[in-house]
């Protein structure tokens, strides 16, 4: 299967002296983390399958500084924000899509001020962009029916405001969307966000993605929908902690609409 | 001497007001001991924002109980307070009820009606409140923070509430003439037969009593702000205006970073240049803050407009589960070092002596900072535009940038960003491996 992925970089664009419709960040999480990589891939094959030229950075892509700036380091920060914004300038680069809340957030609105202007829309928000435009068809196949909670991620919700494109996703599967008791803008964080997927947490007595995962449980779902990779795992741990992994699933928003079609 | 309580009347409103004004003064001062910020950019958006927020009370809603009470206190305040210019000038000018001699008699009637009316609404309503605080007691009424001061603070300002609003109403009951005229008398028509028997001398005197109290207790009252959480009835206003606009996922790029990150960049620049003339104080004493003089005026304004209703907190993941960090606690310790700060500079003759203390350690511990997942719920929650987050991630900059002092975890992972360009030890030419996996 995988060898039919087509993943074009961005200098191999620039070879043919093409640009690309749009630029994927696939984030250190997508590149690196072995369930984060499933979403990646269910990504491209929705960009492969909806025809969109795309090209990543591949090698040439470091972390957006992210975790370096909320732990504090803003030095760290800037320098790798600098040393980005140099390539993806470089490149011309316009318009840029992410399947990572934080990588969207930092991209988005840390970046700009540093000399780079970008585009940025959030995988979810992208993805509903092609099925607008008829590029992407989605039908609810395996998902018709099933009751699915979505997460909010907190980089994509409350610091971007971006609450409909995932859940429109989810209604175009004909699901079950059902709501948790905090969402929207009171949803719960999963954990991880502000360096704290890096460290262990403070004392306390109880984990933050435990809490999130029993508010998700409480309304029964078959599937827990995230769209950050670091909250996939945080709610993933949390469905395992409750010892549930065998009734519910944790996916990507992406994972769902390419697994509806059988990609 | 029958000019007597005139002048004494006098006395006390310039007394009262006086020592408001000097307050108010050190308010100011205090506030300003943080750094300069620019928040000159968007007035129409700032103006929306104090509009909606502050007049409008949106975000006080989203609870419906406590936004609903609120808005019913929040009104009889304002508009009951009309009846205190009434007060001053029958005060200064030894007129009564100089409003019957300048509106008419149907008018007049209506308003003070509409006041006793809206004085019980509030009677009520601060009741409601207080049993919220101390007999259902609400959770984030009673958090470690909320012990001693903060805690007698709350209720007091109740209690004022309600000694101010059934003096008013008994100045009305008591006041013959008034009630002989029965325009207005809406509520205190019902009050008045508990007075009945009494000598005319009697309810006369009761009701100057009460007249006097009212005006004292709204003098007390307005001094006792500055001592108080109370401050927000004043200050959520300008801190709404101030508030931030960006996307809350926005955090501010420290611009001194920026310029040495551009110079590390930049290879023809001469390191060993003197810097350009003028240039020299635009590096800070320090990155990040360890003291409230580190933190910007709004941050400091965002710690003396908070009221410690706790919204931040009860909505705060981190302190849901357990740990010790609260923003609402953040503020209280920001405010109150602050207060600490100026309290020095005042007894040192305008200058701050170093007290061998700091917001650090000595108020906020390193724990709590640790402890937060920047995810905004504290910001969303905030009624008043209070922006936690922001003081958490300056004092973790001051940890990391000044005393390299993170978490070992967080070191590697930074170490990892450094080495490889991720926070996690993979070799930056594998990151399109994934593609053939």
């Amino acid at each position: 299967m995988s060898e039919l992925l087509k993943v074009p970089t961005m200098a191999e664009f620039m070879a043919q002296g093409k640009q690309p419709e749009v630029l994927f960040w696939v984030g250190c999480a997508g590149s690196f983390d072995d369930r984060a990589k499933k979403i990646t891939k269910a990504f491209v094959k929705l960009l492969n399958k909806a025809n969109v030229e795309f090209a990543v950075l591949g090698t040439e892509e470091s972390c957006t500084g992210d975790p370096a700036k909320r732990s504090g380091n803003e030095f760290l920060f800037q320098m790798q924000a600098v040393t980005n914004i140099e390539v993806l300038n470089a490149y011309e680069v316009k318009k840029i899509v992410t399947a990572c809340p934080h990588c969207f957030n930092t991209i988005k609105n840390e970046y700009p001020e540093l000399g780079g202007n970008y585009e940025v829309m959030h995988h979810t928000q992208f993805l509903k962009t092609l099925l607008d435009e008829g590029r992407l068809t989605v039908e609810g196949g395996q998902f018709k029916g099933k009751r699915i909670t979505f997460h909010d991620p907190c980089y994509l919700g409350r610091a971007n405001n971006v609450y409909e494109a995932p859940r429109e996703l989810i209604r175009k599967l004909e699901a079950e969307l059902v709501e948790m008791k905090n969402c929207r803008r009171n949803g719960l964080c999963c954990g991880a966000g502000g360096a704290q997927m890096f460290k262990e947490p403070e004392k306390g007595d109880k984990d933050v993605n435990v809490e999130r995962t029993e508010q998700a449980l409480d309304v029964k779902p078959e599937i827990i929908a995230a769209g950050c990779p670091f909250c996939n795992t945080m709610i993933t741990d949390g469905v395992k902690a409750k010892e549930k992994e065998a009734d519910v699933d944790v996916m990507d928003i992406a994972e769902l609409i390419a697994n509806a079609q059988d990609l | 001497m029958q000019y007597l309580p005139n002048i004494l009347f006098a006395i006390i409103l310039i007394a009262g007001i006086g020592y408001f004004v000097k307050n108010v003064k050190k308010l100011s001062r205090n506030i300003k001991l943080g750094r300069d910020i620019d928040v000159s950019d968007n007035k129409s958006q700032r103006w929306k924002n104090m509009a909606m927020i502050a007049l409008g009370q949106s975000k006080m809603v989203r609870r419906p109980i406590a936004g609903f009470l609120h808005a019913i206190v929040y009104v009889g305040f304002i508009i009951i307070n009309m009846e205190v210019l009434e007060i001053i000038i029958d005060g200064i000018f030894g007129t009564h009820r100089i409003g019957l001699k300048v509106l008419p008699q149907s008018f007049y009637g209506f308003l003070i009606g509409a006041f006793e009316v809206l004085a019980v609404l509030v009677f009520v309503s601060v009741i409601l409140f207080w049993i919220r605080r101390n007999v259902i007691r609400l959770q984030r009424f009673w958090k470690s923070e909320m012990t001693s001061w903060p805690k007698n603070d709350g209720n007091n300002i109740l209690y004022f509430e309600m000694v101010l609003m059934t003096l008013f109403l008994v100045m009305n009951a008591t006041d013959i003439h008034f009630q002989t005229m029965n325009s207005g008398n809406v509520i205190s028509q019902f009050i008045a037969p508990w007075f009945s028997g009494l000598s005319n001398g009697t309810l006369h005197f009761i009701e100057r009593s009460a007249w006097w109290l009212h005006i004292i207790g709204i003098l007390i009252f307005l001094n006792y702000l500055y001592f108080s959480k109370h401050l927000h009835i004043l200050l959520a206003f300008p801190n709404t205006f101030y508030g931030k606009l960006q996307p809350k996922g926005q955090l501010d790029n420290l611009e001194a970073v920026t310029k040495e990150v551009k110079m590390m960049m930049d290879p023809n620049i001469d390191p060993f240049a003197a810097p350009a003339e003028g240039t020299e104080g635009d590096i800070p004493a320090k990155f990040g803050a360890s003291d409230v003089q580190d933190l910007s005026w709004v941050q400091l304004l965002n710690a003396y407009t908070c009221t410690e209703c706790g919204r931040c907190t009860s909505e705060c993941p981190a302190n849901q589960t357990g740990k010790k960090l609260s923003p609402r606690k953040i503020m209280m310790d920001t405010r109150d070092r602050l207060e600490e700060v100026g309290k020095n500079i005042d007894t040192n003759k305008g200058e701050f002596k170093d007290d061998g203390k700091q917001l650090l350690d000595h108020y906020i511990t390193r724990e709590e900072l640790w402890a937060c997942t920047s995810c905004n719920a504290c910001v969303e929650a905030c009624p008043v535009s209070i922006d936690p987050l922001s003081i958490i991630l300056d004092m973790r900059r001051y940890l990391v940038m000044e005393q390299s002092a993170a978490p070992t975890e967080l070191n590697n992972m930074m170490t990892n960003i450094e080495n490889n360009g991720a926070p996690w030890p993979y070799n930056q030419m594998d990151r399109l491996n994934w593609k053939n996996e």
